[in-house]
């Protein structure tokens, strides 16, 4: 046997395959959502994920401490970030969600889903075991959480609202408060529902009455619901074949490229297609779950959890409105859909995770 | 370290409360993850074959054509209806996203008037979704392309090369064939067809065309492309051809019906030609008329108002519609009954000229003298018939009247029939809960008073007293018994008689005799009085108010072979106006040549042809219906 050099033996290749798994199907739709081509989505989308990755890699080096020390400044930056882009859509007119850097359009709210679970884990690897079930675990927490949330609602972007808050509340869960806490806010949760809803902007609450029933308005907002589970139900089990798509390819699929790309992966590939790509992420919450419970510290165990929690997040939100089982609310499918930044979001907490996964290798357990 | 309650907690035990919570979350995640994959499961397999479907016809977008109108034809093959190319244009609003744009660039380009421009506008607010709209149809080549050409700019715009309705003979086929149109809202809602809503599509509207509209209509072809959710094509996939619709004959003689319609000149009135060996009707025209073309085409507004303000009343059909009082056209009858009532028709009565009844003196038209029965009818001389009428009554002539067709309403396809009156008793009595009086008979006798029939039941009249048979008018190949009338050979001959002197002897109209050697023809003429006649004597003054000009007649006299009925509206008098028109048709008939050169003559006089003159009033009349008062026509 020809021994591997250690340099190589580090890098995660596991991981780097369940990633290009990924991407690399997500390529090949996006070739046949555009025609047949590599340009526009293709070719970028794979620069864009080889750039990335790299980044992941290089993040996943740096010494997890350096993230817990920050997290703080991180969380506080960005959130002042946000009220940045709420004061510049205040004085342009209308909602905003990015800054203008330049280079790039920089959206705070997706970096604030990583920051939030960064700086929630710090929090609960400070607190004293014992403060555990007292307030002093609640609150700060709730504030943490609630001024982003209430920050972006005000965008409007119910869907990384929701992402930041689900983000944070499974760092609470997994950080050990009281279950009961929990249990009694998902049911005043449930029963503040119609509350919320009336908070809600008119086209969220339309897309939210559309998604009960979207037969409704068949050539309206309930149009995204009814092409895309029509683009699914088609593809039956083995699917239409590569490039045969003809909801995707006539273009009666709206975003058959970004939102809604698993319709027109399902169109093409069936249900083998749609299993394979389920999998594939399986295969990607089961390495970040394993990070969280292999952590040798508790920061680290907890930043894992709430970033799997986010990964999985995007997933579950989209794969549920595609096939119209949540209403249309815009989040991306993870690594598949055509897109820089929810790429850039997922590929910051993977390398967030490589990070602790390589922190995990380097001494004993120890908690503080 | 632990402040309060117990357990107490350690690291250890938020290590294990960490592994317990984490699993946990991930079961769930795992949990949701089965469910979205059940999910999937559940829409492309269970659901599979509802959304293929879905998916088909998103993809496969059904164009239907319009299938081809079966013709109408005459007796000889002759078409009165037909087909022709048809280059049109149709909005689709559904895809019509710059409305002003679009139509401003169409009316430059098409140079369409006000008029058309209100059509459109009015149609585009009543269409919903996807039911195209008629931009403009019949275009000429130069006009399609120059749509072609420029149809990336023109979103919603579809042109077609379709097929249109074509009467050859114009005005002069209006009220026999009727026209097509565009089907309306309600018939679509009434016939769930989505041919009904497919632009080119024509049905039937009025007349023949609507009556055989099942057989005329054909089967639409289809045309299956790919489309793109904007409507674009993206290529054929099946073309099924359409099937043409069956044709239907008719027993008119398309070139008869042209003549006698050009030759009612600028006269208001109806003309019935019936063929006396089987009750075919040969021609069947009331004039004025409309250009069933311009209905086919969607008339304009102005055009409708213009056919409307027509005191000559173009949109009725005089044949079927029109109810006059027939006047003298009723002594043949009249001398029928008689003879069949024991009257010897040599039995002479002396016309003072007029008949006493009681204290009143009934007029006749002359001082005719010592009269038998056929110089009677040759002189048209009233008083002989109220001396007839006051000694039988006339509940004994009216069941004749009813024999010889009036009163009657035929079985006829496509007509719309007023069938007049026929008094006698006890139909007074029910009408009007009076006695029949003597005089009421006196008047009945002439073809006054209560007696009204319409042309069609006058022409089958003459053709009945021709051939003896009870002739049943057709325009279609229906069979009928045509069984012989039950009156004595001697009652029709006088009849003929009388009608036979009328024009060839010393009667009515000696200057309607056919200039043709060997064939001659009988008739009638008949003046009726103008109810509510408020002003003249109805030989002059207002046309409104003038009498009416009938004549019924047949040729030949030997050997009756057509039989015909004409009525003049207010053309002051049967020998004046309408016998010699019928002297025309019947020449016609006999003598093509010889009929048309009169015609030609006739034409050069009234301002050209039917179309000709119809298209220099409507131009006046536009002209004059924008000044602030409009004139009446005529």
């Amino acid at each position: 046997m020809i021994p591997v050099p250690p340099a190589i033996q580090r890098i995660p290749w596991k991981l780097i395959a369940i990633l290009a798994g990924i991407t690399g199907f997500g390529l090949l739709v996006l070739y046949s959502a555009a025609g047949g081509n590599w340009s526009p989505w293709a070719l970028n989308q794979g620069v864009r994920f080889l750039v990335f990755l790299t980044a992941a890699l290089v993040i996943g080096r740096f010494p997890l401490r350096i993230f817990e020390d920050f997290a703080y400044i991180a969380y506080i930056g960005i959130l002042i970030l946000l009220i940045a882009v709420e004061l510049l859509g205040f004085v342009g007119g209308g909602s905003q969600r990015w800054l203008n850097l330049g280079f790039m359009n920089l959206q705070p709210s997706e970096l604030m889903k990583v920051a939030i679970v960064i700086a929630l884990a710090r929090f609960y690897a400070q607190l004293p075991p014992g403060n555990t079930r007292t307030l002093t675990a609640l609150w700060p927490a709730l504030v943490m959480i609630g001024l982003p949330a209430a920050l972006v609602m005000l965008q409007p972007d119910l869907g990384t609202a929701l992402a930041i808050c689900i983000g944070g509340v499974v760092v609470m869960f997994v950080a050990g408060l009281p279950f009961w806490w929990f249990g009694s806010t998902a049911v005043a949760g449930l029963a503040a529902l119609p509350v919320l809803f009336s908070f809600l902007h008119d086209y969220q609450q339309k897309r939210v009455l559309i998604f009960l029933d979207p037969e409704s308005d068949p050539l309206g907002a309930g149009y995204h619901i009814s092409q895309s589970k029509i683009a699914i139900g088609s593809g039956g089990i083995g699917g239409k074949g590569f490039l045969n798509g003809s909801q995707s390819h006539l273009d009666y699929l709206p975003e058959g490229h970004t939102d809604f790309i698993f319709a027109t992966m399902a169109e093409e590939w069936g249900l083998i297609g749609g299993l394979a790509l389920l999998f594939g992420f399986f295969l990607l919450l089961r390495w970040s779950t394993r990070v969280a419970l292999k952590a040798r510290t508790r920061f680290g165990q907890l930043t894992a959890a709430g970033l799997t929690m986010t990964i999985f997040f995007y997933i579950a939100i989209n794969l549920m409105m595609v096939m119209g089982l949540a209403p249309v609310v815009g989040i991306p499918l993870p690594l598949f859909s055509y897109g820089g930044s929810s790429m850039l979001t997922i590929m910051t907490c993977v390398g967030i995770m490589l990070a602790i996964e390589n922190d995990s290798k380097t001494g004993t357990r120890r908690f503080h | 370290m632990p402040k309060k309650k117990s357990p107490p907690i350690t690291e250890a035990w938020r290590g294990l409360t960490f592994t317990r919570r984490a699993l946990v979350v991930g079961g769930a995640q795992a949990a949701v993850g089965v469910a979205l994959a059940a999910r999937m499961a559940y829409i492309s397999v269970v659901d599979n074959d509802r959304y293929v479907l879905e998916s088909e016809s998103n993809r496969v977008n059904l164009t239907l054509v319009p299938p081809r109108r079966g013709w109408i034809v005459d007796r000889s093959g002759k078409a009165l209806a037909n087909n022709r190319v048809s280059l049109r244009i149709d909005i689709i609003p559904d895809r019509l996203h710059n409305k002003e744009l679009v139509l401003g660039q169409l009316r430059t380009l098409l140079r369409l008037d006000g008029d058309t421009m209100e059509r459109i506008n009015r149609d585009l607010k009543a269409a919903s979704g996807f039911q195209p709209v008629a931009i403009k149809e019949d275009m000429t080549e130069a006009e399609y392309s120059s749509i072609l050409v420029r149809l990336p700019e023109l979103p919603g715009i579809a042109p077609q090369r379709g097929f249109a309705r074509n009467y050859p003979t114009g005005a002069a086929v209006g009220h026999l064939i009727g026209y097509v149109g565009a089907p309306n809202a309600e018939e679509y809602q009434k016939a769930k067809d989505p041919l009904y809503i497919t632009p080119g599509y024509k049905i039937g509207k009025d007349g023949l065309e609507k009556y055989f509209q099942d057989m005329l209509k054909g089967q639409p072809g289809a045309r299956r492309v790919e489309v793109t959710a904007r409507g674009k094509v993206v290529r054929d996939l099946s073309t099924q051809a359409d099937v043409q619709g069956k044709t239907v004959h008719l027993t008119i003689d398309a070139d008869l019906q042209e003549f006698v319609a050009r030759r009612m000149g600028r006269e208001s009135g109806a003309a019935v030609v019936i063929d006396c060996q089987n009750g075919d009707i040969l021609s069947f025209v009331s004039m004025p008329s409309f250009d069933p073309n311009s209905f086919s085409d969607g008339i304009s507004s102005s055009e409708y108002a213009w056919l409307r303000a027509d005191d000559h009343q173009p949109l009725i059909n005089k044949a079927t519609r029109g109810l006059y009082p027939p006047g003298s056209t009723l002594k043949p009858m009249a001398a029928i009954a008689a003879v069949e009532h024991g009257v010897d028709p040599s039995e002479r009565h002396t016309c003072v000229g007029g008949y006493r009844l009681g204290s009143r003196f009934f007029r006749c038209l002359g001082t005719h003298g010592s009269l038998d029965m056929p110089s009677a009818i040759m002189k048209s001389c009233n008083s002989y018939f109220y001396w007839l009428a006051h000694r039988l009554g006339y509940d004994a002539m009216a069941p004749t009247a009813r024999l010889l067709g009036l009163g009657e309403e035929f079985q006829l396809a496509g007509s719309n029939q007023r069938f007049g009156t026929i008094p006698d008793s006890a139909w007074k009595m029910k009408k009007y809960d009076q006695q029949w009086s003597a005089s009421d008979s006196l008047n009945a006798v002439i073809g006054q008073g209560y007696v009204l029939a319409n042309p069609l039941q006058l022409a089958v009249m003459a053709a009945r007293i021709a051939s003896g048979r009870r002739l049943y008018p057709r325009l279609i190949n229906r069979e009928f018994k045509n069984e012989p009338l039950p009156f004595s050979p001697e009652a029709l001959a006088v009849a003929r008689q009388g009608m036979d002197l009328v024009v060839n002897g010393a009667g009515t109209a000696v200057r309607s005799r056919l200039p043709l050697d060997g064939i001659t023809m009988a008739g009638k003429t008949g003046t009726a009085q103008v109810r509510g006649l408020g002003t003249g004597n109805g030989k002059s003054g207002t046309w409104k108010f003038r009498d009416h000009g009938l004549f019924i007649g047949f040729a030949p006299v030997v050997n009756p072979r057509y039989a015909t009925a004409v009525v003049i509206e207010h053309g002051m008098g049967g020998s004046r106006a309408a016998a010699p028109v019928a002297k025309d048709f019947m020449t016609f008939l006999f003598d093509r040549e010889k009929a048309m050169e009169a015609l030609e003559t006739f034409e050069t006089g009234w301002g050209g042809t039917i179309k000709e003159r119809m298209d220099r009033d409507y131009a006046a009349w536009k002209a004059g219906a924008s000044q602030p008062d409009p004139g009446l026509p005529q």
